[in-house]
């Protein structure tokens, strides 16, 4: 086209274009910004579910899943309420948070940090979600928590047990209502030295990861306190499905404990080969051969059958426990769904609700009052006797469980029995404690 | 142009407007309607949609010229995302020396993986590969923990030294002070359109790439490596010693997976063992084949796809189909939910692997081919096409570029 020669055609063009370009700006705006990431607007506030829905973790997950849909509906103001009833802070009125809507996205972590990562992106960038919650690993829950630092948004841990996650990992816009491995460690001690003696010699066959190294350092260490003997610690690889190659050494040992420290499908393996090779009914130094089970899950008990019957292990939270809080809970989550929750569902559910009443006590979403609501928070009525968030690191505390296979279960869901309750006090720790040394807070970050 | 024929150059700009104007194309419904679940214009996926689209453009180099298939080029990925992080860690968070770091250190695993796995073809290669890849995935999961941090991931601490990196500098992996992290938002009516600085980071490098490629592909290189494909043995008679020939396009490919995987930890800056594993290397095989194999730009829409799908289909829930289908009577809504459910969320495994097999079956040539029978149908002059002789036609002009 000529410049000096001047068409209708062109001249048409170029004046469309032209106004088109001078009324582009009226209809572009930048993002408004309200001080932190993805504040809520509209009348709705959406919160991230990521969980795992594939993978050897996929059960807990889609447990964590049930129990987050029930939490929505209860804040929403639907259902009985239930464990909101019971919760000893009563800002939480049933219409939502802060009156907002709360409305819900759902991720799939596959139990892979690259996975977790990409999915919990996806809901804070497209979804304009402002809390985190779930996960069923400490590899992920660490990978989320980082990311969530990031981002400027709240991360609720749920279902993670490895002493990092609120040790040398922790980070402000990060809490943990789990417990973790050693308090797992110092609830188990004592009851092990009442039912098994102070003198055994322990075997530890332990998944070659993070969480259980740690796990395996913790129980190692509280059992070699009361007088314990540790044998050898076997790593086993996180994949394994046939565990016999790693039994059959533990008769030879001179060992009359074997301690499991794995979750799962791994454990439900590992327990299953250990019982096949007769090694509960065998007497070793005098004694009754016996297996623990570090951490247990009503899910796993559930797989491996028969084969938890007497043997130890501990438990976040179980739903046969009687406060006014575990029944209400219990019984809502059996009408909705016609089963009881495991004790990740319970997590994820407190882990929901506590976010939600930490944002109608601070009177903002921003992460930083978030923060401020939850440190040093003490409540009760959730089902684990009064709580407190320590502030130094971001861990709950409050009492743990401890749990045996029933020797006689009535029925599909009641494998396992209440041992003994802990208190809360035997399992505290400092928070510059060895095993959680070298982590560092941070700032909490509002993103944006 | 740039040294490319007109075709060539014509196929780069496609892919310079699509990569540019990706936060548009992929945005197509405004953010509040119900439709905007199908958006993919967020920074996370559009990146990831670009680098993988490099993996799989350096991958189909390998697999697509030579034919040599292998099943553990994840590792070069996960050893660029390490390398990466670790600069960040020592360095600075500016992502320049991480990525070259990146590409040096996948480019000499890639030769050492390539010298011994290369003296094999065939399904022992394919083999020799994955068990380098696996056994790759093995020491960075629980041996070299201290170099790896083992299942938990490579991170950065604020306690890491980070000899280099000034005080007003952004905490996050940077150009030069702009933050792989910042971005700029558009609102357009009902539209939201985002621009990520990460992104149209990503997105030159896969331009770059994206031309790279082209050249070798036209380059009597690129010759040499399709008649390696064709027949090695006979080459071999005639005296040509063909490894040299593998070995580099194995370590070019293998650098190109480098960049990819030091570009996932300048978007993300942690590195995952999970990125090695063998699911990993089997997706960038499908990622080709459901492109096109051998093709320019088949990798890249078949990485697409792909990462479309795990990412937004794998995010429909339950709650979303009830949402959709609000409209029918009860009896019907649950029964349309639970028709639907086993493809979507979870489920969205299925789903991929369905369009798999269909895509094999019925495109044998990727999605490549899909739009070159679309394309037929629509040209003129190709209006008979579809007759016993096209497929032959075809070969022929295809062996005469």
């Amino acid at each position: 086209m000529s410049f000096t020669k001047l068409t209708r055609r062109g001249l048409i063009q170029t004046g469309a274009v032209a106004g088109a370009g001078l009324a582009l700006p009226t209809y572009l705006r930048a993002e408004n910004h309200a001080g932190f990431t993805n504040a809520p607007t509209g009348s709705t506030v959406t919160l991230g579910f990521n969980v795992p829905q594939t993978g050897p973790y996929a059960e807990e997950g889609l447990d964590e899943l049930r129990a987050q849909e029930l939490a929505v509906e209860h804040l929403n103001g639907g259902g009985d309420g239930g464990m909101m009833n019971t919760f000893s802070s009563k800002a939480l009125k049933g219409n939502g948070i802060l009156g907002k809507k709360v409305e819900y996205v759902t991720g799939d972590t596959q139990t892979k940090s690259d996975a977790a990562r990409a999915s919990a992106k996806s809901m804070i960038e497209k979804d304009g979600a402002v809390m985190i919650n779930g996960g069923s690993s400490s590899g992920v829950a660490v990978a989320v928590q980082d990311l969530c630092q990031s981002a400027g948004v709240i991360f609720m841990a749920g279902l993670t047990h490895a002493n990092d996650t609120t040790g040398k990992d922790r980070k402000a816009n990060g809490f943990r209502h789990f417990f973790n491995a050693y308090m797992s460690a110092a609830a188990l001690a004592p009851v092990l030295k009442n039912a098994y003696g102070s003198e055994r010699r322990a075997y530890h066959l332990t998944a070659d990861y993070n969480w259980g190294w740690t796990q395996q350092e913790s129980i190692a260490a509280a059992t070699e306190a009361m007088g314990w003997e540790t044998v050898e610690n076997v790593l086993t690889p996180l994949a394994s499905t046939d565990f016999s190659s790693y039994i059959a050494p533990v008769l030879n040992s001179g060992a009359d404990v074997l301690v499991l420290n794995h979750y799962g499908g791994n454990m439900v393996n590992s327990l299953t080969n250990a019982v096949q090779f007769g090694l509960l009914d065998k007497e070793v130094n005098g004694k009754k051969f016996e297996i623990v089970v570090p951490l247990y899950s009503e899910l796993m008990a559930a797989g491996a059958g028969a084969n938890v019957q007497g043997v130890i292990g501990s438990m976040n939270w179980n739903w046969q426990l009687q406060d006014e809080g575990s029944k209400a809970f219990t019984k809502s989550f059996g009408e909705k769904y016609g089963r009881p929750p495991s004790n990740s569902a319970h997590t994820c559910y407190v882990q929901t609700l506590l976010y939600a009443d930490a944002v109608e006590r601070a009177g903002s979403f921003n992460p930083c009052a978030v923060v401020e609501a939850l440190e040093g928070y003490e409540f009760d009525g959730l089902g684990n006797g009064p709580t407190l968030y320590r502030a130094d690191d971001h861990q709950c505390f409050k009492d743990v469980l401890v749990m045996k296979g029933a020797e006689n279960p009535t029925n599909e869901y009641d494998t396992l029995e209440i041992v003994e309750q802990t208190p809360r006090a035997q399992v505290e720790y400092a928070p510059d404690h060895p095993m959680f040394a070298g982590g560092d807070l941070g700032k909490c970050n509002p993103g944006a | 142009m740039f040294g490319l024929e007109k075709r060539d150059t014509l196929l780069l700009g496609v892919v310079v407007v699509l990569t540019l104007f990706a936060p548009f194309i992929l945005n197509p419904f405004p953010a509040d309607s119900g439709l905007a679940q199908f958006n993919a214009g967020y920074p996370d996926l559009m990146q990831r949609f670009v680098i993988f689209g490099i993996f799989a453009i350096g991958f189909n180099i390998l697999f697509g010229l030579t034919g040599y298939l292998s099943f553990g080029h994840a590792a070069f990925l996960g050893v660029g995302s390490y390398s990466a992080v670790w600069m960040f860690k020592l360095l600075s968070y500016n992502v320049v020396p991480a990525l070259v770091l990146a590409v040096i250190m996948a480019g000499l695993f890639s030769a050492l993986i390539g010298f011994i796995s290369l003296r094999r073809s065939g399904i022992y290669f394919s083999i020799l590969t994955l068990a380098f890849a696996q056994m790759s995935f093995n020491l960075a999961y629980s041996v070299l923990t201290p170099i790896t941090n083992g299942e938990t991931g490579l991170q950065i601490y604020t306690s890491d030294p980070q000899y280099l990196q000034s005080v007003d500098a952004p905490s996050f992996p940077n150009l030069f002070g702009a933050a792989m992290n910042s971005s700029t938002t558009l609102f357009f009516g009902g539209w939201t359109f985002t621009f990520s600085v990460g992104y149209y980071f990503c997105a030159i490098f896969l331009i770059l790439a994206f031309y790279l490629a082209i050249r070798i592909f036209r380059s009597p290189f690129g010759m040499m490596l399709r008649a390696v494909k064709s027949n090695q043995q006979r080459m071999n008679y005639t005296g040509l010693n063909t490894r040299p020939y593998t070995l580099a396009a194995f370590v070019i490919s293998g650098m190109y997976a480098g960049l990819a995987g030091g570009l996932l930890a300048a978007m993300d800056p942690l590195a995952g063992a999970e990125r090695m594993q063998w699911t990993a290397s089997g997706e960038v095989v499908l990622m080709t084949i459901l492109g096109g194999a051998g093709t320019l730009i088949g990798p890249v829409l078949g990485a697409g796809f792909i990462k479309y799908f795990e990412n937004i289909f794998a995010k429909i829930n339950d709650n979303v189909l009830h949402g959709w289908f609000a409209f029918m009577p009860d009896g019907i809504e649950d029964a349309m939910v639970a028709i639907i459910h086993p493809f979507v969320g979870k489920g969205w495994h299925l789903t991929l692997g369905l369009l798999f097999m269909l895509v094999v079956i019925f495109l044998p040539g990727g999605l490549v081919e899909g739009g070159q029978r679309l394309g037929r149908v629509f040209r003129r002059k190709d209006k008979n096409a579809g007759s016993v002789e096209a497929d032959a036609a075809q070969r022929r002009s295809e062996a005469a570029e």
